[in-house]
């Protein structure tokens, strides 16, 4: 298969071994992964604060930059932004697009994929040959649970993990608060809610935190270094793409 | 040159600004502020939220047509807000055919004003009040308290509330924020003649609470309600409780003033089917409320001899006019978005500044009230009140999309916001990152960020506005490479080419084995 690989602003600017990860965790499953040099950013941020006209030089860009019919299939390491590609680039077309771009976000939109669901459904694997090792615990990121429900999917495959002790993370469903600006605009509240979420992690006395997207997993993360707890985040993928061969190894300062 | 009237309507009118209960004095970040030191107030609220949580899940787990119930009830209401103008007028003609009679109220200054002249009609100067979410919007206690009529509140929760000079924070249960404690407090400090050995167990609570009630519906001769239901078939009100002091209200009074919002008109008798099975397993997590109450107009020698009905707009014509946020007026006030909010679980109801609140409130309050009534009005700061996690939508028994209607408010602020700050940053962002090469170089700037780090990797501190974040939340150095710039190098392409040959390594290995 063709799958073009969309890094995400996010993580191609900050978490880069998250889409590092997803890239060569594709490739050992034999299929070609390009990476079309004109991505940017799908315009989430935009959307979700308020602003439906600026992204659409976004939204734009993001459906030719993915929309070649040789591209097979777009895979990104987060449910928020194929979240965003999926419901949020056709409300910006309509209201604002013309026809040509709302042609081009459904053509798109039809073929985009969260990582784990990439590879559950459409690659239908849930065994990737990862070894990890250590005792972890998953967060559902609330954009991959009821925005895409990719449900039992990324448990599947850790559960499938080679030495993986897998921990069931108490009140997992509930949000770490971080919700994009609502972490500067509602600080307090946002803390709030991640004291919660950090608690919860605590009790499962995980190494590692891990979900399918940096964006939680970056809000998580400062918290558990700010209380300099023990646990520490990384991306699902990064554990998938964990072999006994080229095994985890952190590099990352913010646990 | 003469002007033609074409007959366009104008916008219509919404809650008047400085009216009733559907605007706070300060933004939701800064009420929040206050209420999230409210230690209490944060017990109370998350222990109250998770046992109603796992009972709502209990009972709406157990229906094997929950979802196609849900799906009922969203096309019902969407049918009703599609033609509400012929129902209405329909509930009109049979509540009048019944000896009923239907007042008209533009607004909430137009209904306190119905209500008042209602009840000084009858010469009473007390009425006793069946909890109500519409007269709580439009302030009629403290309307009716302002031309000396004492309102009596007769549910528990709603008598704590106004025993304390408090105001409800939640829709179902507006005490949820006190503990059997505080109420103990509250009743020893309010109720004339109490036994000051009042403990706090909750029966004994009620009890008291019975007694002190018990006098007020025996003497009262004006009792006031809201409705869940008016069926514009028959013309029939329905009223659904736990405590029985809504049929006691209901029933033994002369004058029955009922207040209902337009929205909660239904077509059909048989339509109650689908949402009296949503309501209560919503709600308050039960099969079934312990008390339906149904009246239509006057019944002879039975029940109140006077029945007034008074149908309130206060906005929902407003509301009606927005395509997208008009979804919001299909509530049934079940409240079950409240209970399962991580927002309101944190910031507790009074937040929200409004008598609506939680995600629900979020969106109804700035649709039926406006949010830009004024220079920073803060309503406009109620849809950001959400990480839009979602919860709220699979909560909702008729499928309201709350997430999708926050994310539409917040769009309809930043239109009506003109030129600000933020605007101009993510219309600068939007500028770099539609375009590649100026996105790489902005990529490239950003690892200057590294500076800010500590030896350890971390930044501590950020500037304002984003000292909020930084206050309990650190944050990675940018790395040294981004994700391009590493694909493209000598290393990225190795790596990749690696990895593609592991994957035939493995295929061999894999029909060797199969070989064998």
């Amino acid at each position: 298969m063709r799958i073009g690989l969309f890094a995400t602003c996010l993580g191609d600017t900050l978490f880069p071994e998250a889409v590092k990860s997803t890239a060569v965790l594709l490739a050992r499953l034999g299929h070609d992964v390009v990476f079309p040099p004109g991505q940017t950013c799908c315009g989430q941020m935009h959307v979700n604060t308020g602003y439906q006209r600026e992204p659409v030089p976004l939204v734009r860009n993001f459906a030719e930059q993915f929309g070649d019919a040789s591209i097979d299939a777009v895979v990104m390491p987060s449910g928020s932004c194929a979240g965003s590609v999926r419901h949020q680039h056709e409300i910006v077309a309509e209201r604002y697009g013309d026809a040509a771009l709302r042609a081009g976000v459904a053509t798109v939109k039809a073929k985009t994929y969260e990582l784990s669901e990439f590879l559950v459904d459409v690659l239908e694997v849930t065994q990737v040959g990862a070894y990890f090792p250590h005792r972890v615990t998953y967060h559902p990121t609330c954009h991959s649970l009821r925005m895409l429900r990719v449900g039992e999917k990324p448990l599947k495959l850790l559960r499938a993990v080679d030495s993986i002790d897998l921990v069931e993370l108490p009140e997992a469903d509930s949000c770490c608060g971080f919700g994009g600006t609502f972490a500067i605009k509602n600080a307090e509240t946002s803390t709030a809610m991640l004291q919660d979420k950090m608690r919860n992690i605590a009790t499962t006395g995980a190494d590692v935190c891990t979900a399918g997207d940096s964006s939680c997993l970056m809000h998580i993360g400062g918290g558990l270094s700010r209380i300099a707890a023990g646990t520490r985040t990384l991306h699902l993928a990064q554990i998938l793409s964990s072999t006994r061969t080229s095994p985890y190894v952190p590099t990352e300062a913010v646990r | 040159m003469s002007s033609t009237f074409l007959g366009m309507p104008a916008t219509p009118p919404r809650s008047p600004y400085g009216t009733g209960n559907l605007r706070g004095d300060r933004t939701f970040p800064e009420a929040a502020h206050d209420e999230l030191r409210n230690e209490q107030l944060r017990r109370n609220l998350g222990r109250a939220t998770h046992t109603i949580r796992a009972k709502r899940l209990n009972v709406t787990g157990e229906l094997p047509d929950w979802e196609e119930l849900r799906d009922a009830g969203s096309a019902l209401k969407t049918d009703t807000m599609n033609r509400l103008p012929e129902l209405l007028e329909q509930l009109e003609r049979k509540v009048t055919e019944r000896g009923g009679t239907v007042h008209w109220a533009r607004d909430g200054v137009e209904a306190n004003e119905i209500v008042t002249r209602l009840v000084k009609a009858t010469g009473s100067s007390e009425v006793i009040k069946v909890k109500s979410m519409a007269t709580q919007e439009i302030g009629l206690n403290e309307h009716l308290e302002s031309v000396g009529i004492t309102p009596c509140e007769t549910d528990l929760a709603e008598l704590i509330v106004q025993l304390a000079h408090d105001k409800p924070s939640h829709i179902l249960v507006p005490a949820i924020h006190r503990n059997r404690d505080e109420i103990r407090q509250i009743f020893l400090k309010e109720i004339p003649g109490i036994d000051p050995g009042l403990d706090n167990v909750p029966a004994h609570l009620a009890a008291a609470a019975r007694a002190y009630l018990r006098d007020k519906f025996m003497t009262t001769k004006v009792a006031i309600s809201g409705a869940n239901f008016g069926i514009a078939e028959t013309g029939t009100l329905c009223v659904v409780e736990s405590e029985g002091n809504g049929r006691m209200c209901l029933t033994l009074p002369d004058t029955l003033i009922t207040v209902m919002g337009i929205e909660k008109v239904l077509p059909r008798y048989q339509d109650l089917e689908v949402f009296l099975q949503l309501l209560p397993r919503s709600s308050t997590g039960e099969r079934m409320n312990p008390y339906t109450s149904m009246w239509t107009g006057v019944t002879p020698d039975d029940g109140p001899q006077d029945f007034h009905l008074v149908l309130l707009d206060n906005g929902r014509t407003a509301a009606l006019a927005d395509r997208i946020g008009r979804e919001a007026l299909n509530c049934i006030r079940c409240s079950a978005c409240l209970n399962v909010c991580p927002v309101y679980e944190r910031a507790g109801g009074h937040a929200y500044g409004s008598t609506y609140p939680g995600p629900i409130g979020a969106v109804l309050t700035p649709q039926l009230a406006g949010m830009h009534a004024a220079k920073d009005d803060p309503n406009s700061s109620l849809p950001y009140a959400s990480s839009l996690c979602g919860a709220c939508f699979d909560a909702c028994p008729v499928k309201i999309d709350i997430p999708s209607l926050l994310v539409e408010l917040r769009h309809q602020h930043t239109e009506e916001s003109g030129t600000t700050v933020e605007k101009l940053a993510m219309k600068a962002a939007a500028g770099v990152m539609k375009r590649p090469k100026l996105y790489t170089a902005a990529q490239k700037g950003a690892a200057i960020g590294r500076v800010m780090a500590g030896r350890d990797g971390k930044i501590s501190h950020l500037p304002p506005p984003f000292d909020g974040w930084s206050d309990s939340r650190d944050i990675a150095a940018p790395p040294k490479q981004t994700f391009r710039s590493w694909l493209a190098s000598a290393e990225g392409a190795a790596t990749m080419r690696a990895a593609a040959n592991e994957h035939e390594k493995n295929q061999k290995n894999q029909k060797k084995e199969e070989e064998k």
